[in-house]
């Protein structure tokens, strides 16, 4: 019989093994999903995996596509290392970039530098002011954070719903629920010319940076360790248990907003509906897939990007709903913790 | 207000209600053992999808429901492995077979996205269906009773059976259920396999009789507001009942004013958005007071529980 026996100490080799073990299975898994609906599966993997990577404008298409999820999960890997989860990321992202959309139509006719800087910071605000309610429900009477940020959400959504069929419509736009195209000065500057890689992957390689410092070399990152990991600890220790709530929230929320300006800034141009594409949600599995460290959230954002690109290949060459991605992702994290197991335990044959 | 729209709003409140309390009673059981499943989202997305998919094919909606029981189940399965067997964690689980049962339903439920089912005919309780009003009660889809039965039994069970007692002492102390020879893992997967089956039914509920069509994302939060459910009715079963009918009044009442053409210059995603801000403040007035939700939380909820440790 094949049991599970405790390891006198938590692996670390497994710590880092356990992700790579769940890709691998997720790829199994994706191999027999294709045979399952009577693909060819060698076939499905090479445009699922391989097709979206295979020129270099397409590697320029997965870091554009990596980019918010970078911020969004260093943001939330802030939180989660203090376990404060901040579920409602996609809100907080959709009203970052209602928030930078406002700044950029309502300086529509300026062509100053300061408009984007503006449209920075009001995303940046968006998405903490988002973020502030689960934060502040949870200090001032428990409330539960993860039911109060996704409840959000759908807050989220309907307000740029709202937006985009009221306020912000494009006047000459034929009642389409779309705000204006963005000036270009309200555009961030490419990276690389004739791809659309902009600006905002060098913010996220920068919130990688300093998400890095914070949490492993500052004071504060250190007492939100301790927080997450012996709550007592921490309480004995004399950290504010509040400090870390609204730390861990706003961070999350502030990145996810400024994610949430990058994209109507950069690839949409404009303020839509679909402002999102469940990036707030994929964030969540980055964060975990990376083991909330940002070194592994910059490789994590890019696997993702690539189960993004290769859901719109797959739809375009196989025939295949989008929503495949989704698929993707579930299975990644659900392998993921389960391959978790083996930080904490060995297999091992025989009785006990 | 004239008494047929108050009966029209009456019959609606509940239909739009009865998903919440089954999904919602399903998640008590299995919180009462301890096991804390975000999933519910997922499940009942899943089970919409099934209960949809077998019914279209079939052209038999109690199919339909079996499908989507069974889809509910197969999902809780997964999860149970993960956070039962694999002690995986479960808040992050849960959220894990969200996303994947979102995202595999509406991978699943692109061929059937313009398809539309029979309505399924009500069931008329003789008599009682023709009182003035009330009468609306009694001449309801099945499931609606079958959602009062369930109030019922779970009553019956938490607090009358002996079975219910072991499954609450397991939720209380599992090590001590372990201790007097109880299979605290086991009691645990079916509580949770129940959980599964019952956000299976709401899901199925939902596209095989409320609407009935399938479109993706039509779950629109239903399974996480079941669980603010639980919260809100401090893991009671009759008061998730008297919390669902609450809530599915705010859902018809937003309807019923978009609906009506009344001058009022709310917006209507402003109306729609009311459910969701009622669970936020429902969830406020509950948590406020602590002790009253500490003496009514399974204390091991959330944990996971290894015999030898």
């Amino acid at each position: 019989m094949l049991r599970l026996e405790a390891r006198a100490e938590p692996s670390k080799l497994m710590s880092y093994a356990s992700p790579l073990l769940a890709i691998v299975l997720m790829l199994i898994g994706g191999l027999l999903l294709f045979t399952f609906l009577g693909k060819d599966p060698i076939e499905g993997f090479k445009i699922f995996f391989i097709n979206p990577v295979r020129d270099s404008y397409g590697v320029s298409e997965l870091f554009l596509k990596a980019t918010p999820l970078m911020l969004v999960a260093i943001g939330l890997a802030v939180g989660f290392r203090a376990n404060v989860w901040n579920i409602g990321a996609e809100g907080q992202y959709i009203m970052g970039g209602a928030a930078a959309s406002a700044v950029a139509l309502y300086f529509y006719e300026s062509d100053s530098v300061f408009v984007l800087v503006a449209m920075v910071i009001a995303g940046g605000i968006g998405g903490m002011l988002w973020a502030s309610v689960p934060a502040f429900l949870k200090t001032r009477f428990n409330t539960n954070e993860i039911l109060v940020s996704l409840m959000l959400v759908y807050v989220a959504q309907l307000t740029v719903s709202w937006l985009v069929h009221g306020p912000m419509m494009d006047p000459d736009g034929f009642n389409f629920p779309q705000s204006r195209m963005f000036e270009e000065s309200a555009l961030l500057p490419m990276l690389v010319e004739g791809t659309r890689l902009n600006a905002a992957f060098l913010f996220a390689m920068s919130a990688l940076l300093v998400g890095y410092i914070f949490m492993n070399r500052s004071f504060l990152g250190f007492q939100m360790r301790v927080a997450g990991n012996a709550k007592n600890a921490a309480r004995y220790a004399g950290f504010s248990a509040k400090r870390m709530i609204w730390i861990g929230l706003l961070a999350g929320g502030g990145m996810a907003g400024l994610a949430g300006m990058s994209e109507v800034s950069g690839p949409m141009g404009q303020l839509t509906e679909h402002v999102s594409n469940n990036y707030g949600f994929a964030a969540i599995i980055v964060a975990f897939v990376a083991r909330l460290n940002p070194i592994g959230i910059f490789f994590a954002s890019l696997l993702m990007a690539l189960l993004y690109l290769g859901g719109e290949q797959a739809q375009q060459y196989m025939n295949l709903p989008s929503s495949i991605s989704n698929v993707f992702q579930g299975m990644l994290l659900m392998f993921l913790l389960g391959s978790d197991v083996f930080i904490n335990y060995r297999l091992k044959w025989g009785r006990d | 207000m004239d008494s047929g729209l108050l009966t029209a709003m009456l019959a609606a409140t509940i239909v739009a209600g009865t998903p919440l309390i089954i999904v919602a009673l399903g998640q008590l059981i299995a919180e009462k053992s301890g096991v804390l499943n975000l999933g519910a989202e997922g499940m009942m997305a899943m089970g919409a999808i099934a209960g949809f998919a077998i019914t279209h094919h079939t052209g038999n909606p109690w199919l339909g429901v079996l499908a989507g029981m069974l889809a509910g189940i197969l999902m809780s399965f997964l999860f149970a492995v993960v956070v039962l067997t694999l002690m995986g964690n479960q808040v992050a689980s849960g959220l894990a077979l969200s996303i994947l049962g979102v995202g595999l339903s509406a991978f699943i439920g692109k061929p059937y996205e313009s398809e539309i089912l029979k309505t399924v005919a009500p069931w008329r309780i003789p008599i009682l269906a023709d009182i003035p009003v009330l009468g609306t009660l009694f001449n309801q889809q099945s499931l609606v009773y079958f959602s009062w039965l369930l109030v019922a039994g779970i009553t019956w069970f938490l607090y009358r059976s002996r079975q219910g007692l072991i499954l609450r002492a397991v939720g209380e102390s599992p090590s001590s259920a372990h201790s007097i020879g109880y299979q605290v893992i086991r009691i645990r997967y079916m509580a949770t396999l129940f959980g599964g089956a019952m956000a299976g039914i709401g899901g199925a509920f939902l596209s095989v009789f409320y609407t009935p069509l399938w479109v993706e994302g039509m779950v629109s939060g239903r399974g996480w507001i079941a669980i603010a459910l639980v919260v809100f009715a401090t893991w009671r079963p009759f008061r998730v009942l008297v919390g669902a009918y609450l809530f599915g009044g705010v859902m018809i009442a937003q309807l019923f004013v978009q609906g009506s053409g009344m001058d009022i210059n709310i917006p209507s995603q402003f109306l729609s958005a009311l459910p969701y801000l009622a669970t936020i403040i429902v969830l406020v007035i509950i948590s406020r007071d602590q002790n009253t939700v500490r003496l009514h939380a399974p204390v091991s909820l959330g944990q996971p529980f290894r015999p030898e440790a």
